[in-house]
């Protein structure tokens, strides 16, 4: 018999509106192993995820669980199989305490009342054994990202789990954070816990897994050692064809400066500082990049510049003009593009068409209309030459935004921003949660428009793109910047990672060279 | 204005701002439990007044009063299972149910009403019996205090002791800690296997209950008849209570009372020579002037936020 504890054969989902989520998916897991499972947005990895996790059920295939065939009805019947899920948005209620998100659902009890002092007990006990400590009288609201994903990994080993699934666990990491979690994986193999561990970073992928399971579009294309695979074999997998991971930029000369930021500060509701002095210019033909843990000041900042927030000191000057008098409108129209964080609230009206969405910032300008109405046959002139500019994988212009995957969806965007010859581009995470084929030509088409003189601010949480792109680099901690690094490509991880962390920190005049003056 | 305060600052007037909070209370606490859990009940007002008639009717027909409390009850649980129903497992909007069943609400009393009596506006004809009033021992024989919070009717008692009953559900007990969870993360909840469905139901039938129980009151309690649209907003005021209330129970509690008190007042200035017109919009403006109050100060908490 095979040490399989897991065994997936032939799982095909078709979810009810048709969307092919898993066409053909194996895989085997073994006990004690770290298993990979990598793949673009869209592959279907979420949705065979979910199925393991019973949140779905398959259309047709086998699961097999330590030899025998089983159907996973719901999660409780995979916690009860032990079956653990990290979830990539945290699954926790803010407002409780870190002991009442761990027993919800399982809690402990004398008489009608909740026993807090035998929940906290078992909490403490269990920390101890796989050395993940948390305050379990926190409320998860004040806890750090990395302290929350600790609560999650915690609530499944609560629950017995065995196998753990952890869906992007890095995402939202510091490097450190990352490493100190890479540790605690490490540990929870050594107790014989098996983890299925999906990310989109191979380099994580090389040093902590065993196995890599590769899927694509819905098929997956084998299991490897991770030691026998390199890096670019994974990829050139995942992708079906060659991806630069390093891109050949050219050299560009600082013109004009377009943004200007004054000495911005602003404060919170609670009186607590969010920003605090922020100075810098922002030149044609220059990427300035903003890294940072998230919550450190870099949406307020953002905020402030795209006319989004009006309450704040100090002042920015957009093409010499103060954004304070200027409402969104008017800042778009003077010639700033903004790609937000949150493609799905902001990015998109994810009903409306593709082509809707393409115009949503020119819908007054005569490219798509003809007198006062809209004109049907430019709209989708328009619409057409973009979605083949940009590679958006659609079934045509006139498909829901919504319907889309996270990477063409984000492509939409891009397109939609890039294409009016902005003088200013705010990038936020641009690529987030966008797979490496979409990233590849985001990220190209921000060298491009920076080639075509636009000036670019682009904030970033994911380092190497904010290593790779930028043209100098700032560091943002607690609501400042605490360095200025002009030639990011050869500063390290660590080195940003230390600064992200407030371990190191610039002089004042090193962190001044943000601005240039005249 | 002497008068005025002659009139405010008597045991009488206390006593009687205890009384017509009762009713609000109540639903207050209705809304709150529901609100928890994320399927805020705006069928309030309908349950209570369907709960009115159901208590005239059902003490009328047995001649107990307990009966028809029990009856009032069970009309509000079936009518909030029956909203549970459309909006958990047909998925109706819950606004659009809560508003259907006001609106049936409103006219199946008249027609139930006038299909037993013959008549649509009032009971009268019915022989419904009223609940008791309760004496508290020693406490009544204190003077001002007594004459304040003794001889109120038993469901005011009742209706104190729901209120500290839904702070200890909700702050002790496992129920209390999966409805919270339901309402703020909904899919916190589900992840670790809660079953949502079933906590918005329970949550849903609780507020059925204690909407019955308001409505019990009005019809045999406050008044020993039942009258159409007896109902009077209250279900609408109690929502607003909630939400002045920002979901905690004593906040919920505190509001009822303001509530209540601008509604005792309304009643007591009918006394003086003011038109009774102005004097009865009187609760409706507090509400008004406390959401406007609740709205200001979030939006001023969310323009710091930025």
């Amino acid at each position: 018999m095979s040490n399989n504890v897991l065994e997936l054969r032939n799982i095909m989902k078709v979810y009810s509106n048709g969307v092919v989520a898993n066409k053909n998916v194996s895989f085997e897991l073994k006990e004690g192993e770290i298993h990979a499972v990598v793949g673009e947005n869209g592959a279907g990895k979420s949705t065979l995820m979910k199925i393991l996790f019973g949140m779905e059920r398959p259309s047709s295939g086998e699961i097999i669980f330590k030899g025998s065939k089983v159907e996973i009805e719901n999660s409780n019947k995979a916690i009860d199989m032990g079956i653990g899920m990290v979830h990539q948005h945290f699954m926790l209620v803010p407002s409780f305490t870190v002991v009442q998100n761990m027993i919800l659902g399982i809690e402990p009890k004398k008489g009608i009342n909740i026993d807090y002092n035998k929940a906290t007990q078992m909490i403490k006990e269990l920390g101890d054994k796989y050395n993940l400590r948390v305050d379990p009288e926190m409320k998860v609201k004040d806890l750090s990202v990395g302290m929350k994903q600790k609560v999650e990994i915690l609530k499944a080993l609560l629950r017995g789990a065995k196998i753990l699934i952890l869906d992007e666990p890095t995402a939202v990491l510091t490097p450190q954070e990352t490493e100190e979690l890479f540790v605690q994986l490490m540990k929870l193999k050594d107790n014989g816990h098996t983890i299925i561990f999906i990310s989109h970073k191979l380099k994580e992928v090389k040093s902590i897994c065993d196995k890599v399971t590769i899927i694509r579009k819905g098929v997956t294309y084998g299991t490897y050692n991770v030691a026998d695979v390199t890096q670019s074999q994974i990829s050139n997998l995942m992708v079906g064809r060659n991806v630069v991971l390093k891109y050949d930029k050219s050299k560009s000369e600082a013109g004009k400066a377009v943004l200007n930021v004054k000495g911005v500060s602003c404060k919170g509701a609670e009186g607590k500082e969010l920003l605090k002095d922020i100075q810098f210019t922002a030149n044609k033909g220059k990427i300035l990049g903003i890294a940072g843990v998230e919550g450190n000041g870099q949406r307020e900042l953002i905020n402030v510049i795209t006319g989004g927030r009006r309450n704040y000191d100090g002042e920015v000057l957009f093409n010499d003009k103060n954004i304070r008098s200027m409402n969104v409108k008017a800042l778009r129209k003077s010639g700033m593009s903004y790609i937000p964080e949150d493609r799905m609230t902001q990015g998109v009206a994810a009903s409306a068409a593709i082509s809707e969405n393409l115009a949503a910032n020119r819908y007054e300008s005569q490219e798509i209309k003809s007198g006062i109405l809209m004109d049907v046959k430019k709209l989708s002139k328009l619409a057409n030459k973009l979605v083949e500019d940009y590679d958006i994988v659609c079934k045509s212009i006139a498909q829901k935004v919504e319907s889309l995957s996270g990477g063409n969806i984000q492509k939409v965007v891009v397109a939609r921003e890039c294409s009016i010859e902005p003088d200013i581009l705010i990038a936020e995470q641009p690529t987030r949660g966008v797979d490496v084929g979409a990233a590849e030509i985001i990220h190209k088409e921000i060298l491009k428009l920076r080639d075509r003189g636009a000036a670019v601010l682009l904030v970033s949480a994911d380092l190497s793109e904010a290593m790779e792109l930028s043209d100098a680099l700032l560091v943002m901690y607690e609501g400042e910047f605490v360095a200025y690094i002009d030639n990011p490509s050869e500063t390290t991880e660590e080195e940003l990672g230390l600064y992200m962390l407030g371990v190191k920190k610039q002089s004042r005049e090193e962190i001044r060279r943000a601005v240039n003056e005249f | 204005m002497r008068s005025l305060l002659d009139i405010i600052l008597t045991p009488d007037f206390a006593f009687s701002a205890i009384r017509v909070t009762t009713p609000l209370l109540f639903a207050a606490l209705g809304a709150l439990i529901s609100d928890r859990a994320g399927a805020a009940n705006i069928g309030l007002e309908g349950i209570m007044l369907m709960a009115a008639l159901a208590g005239v009717v059902f003490s009328a027909y047995t001649q107990s009063a307990l009966i028809g409390l029990l009856g009032a009850i069970l009309i509000g649980l079936l009518t909030a299972s029956m909203l549970a129903y459309f909006t958990l497992k047909l998925k109706t909007d819950v606004i659009l149910g809560g508003i259907a069943l006001n609106f049936f609400a409103n006219g199946g009393t008249i027609f139930v009403l006038y299909y037993l009596t013959g008549d649509k506006g009032t009971s009268a004809s019915l022989a419904s019996m009223v609940l008791p009033n309760i004496h508290i021992p020693v406490i009544r024989n204190i003077p001002i205090l007594g004459e304040i919070v003794s001889g109120h009717n038993v469901l005011t008692y009742i209706a104190i002791l729901s209120a500290i009953g839904v702070w200890y559900v909700l702050e002790k007990t496992a129920l209390g800690l999966r409805i919270r969870s339901v309402g703020e993360n909904e899919n916190a909840a589900k992840s670790v296997g809660v079953n949502v469905m079933k906590i918005r139901y329970i949550a849903l039938a609780l507020s059925g209950v204690f909407a019955g129980m308001g409505g019990a009151f009005l019809s045999m309690g406050y008044v020993s008849w039942f009258s159409r649209g007896m109902s009077a907003g209250r279900g609408w005021i109690a929502l607003a209570a909630e939400a002045m209330g920002r979901g905690t129970v004593l906040g919920t509690t505190l509001s009822s009372v303001l509530f209540g008190v601008a509604d005792a007042l309304s009643n007591t200035l009918q006394l003086l020579n003011i038109p009774a017109e102005l004097i009865r919009i009187l609760p409706y403006v507090a509400t008004v002037v406390g959401l406007l109050a609740y709205a200001i100060r979030e939006t001023n908490k969310r323009k710091a936020k930025g």
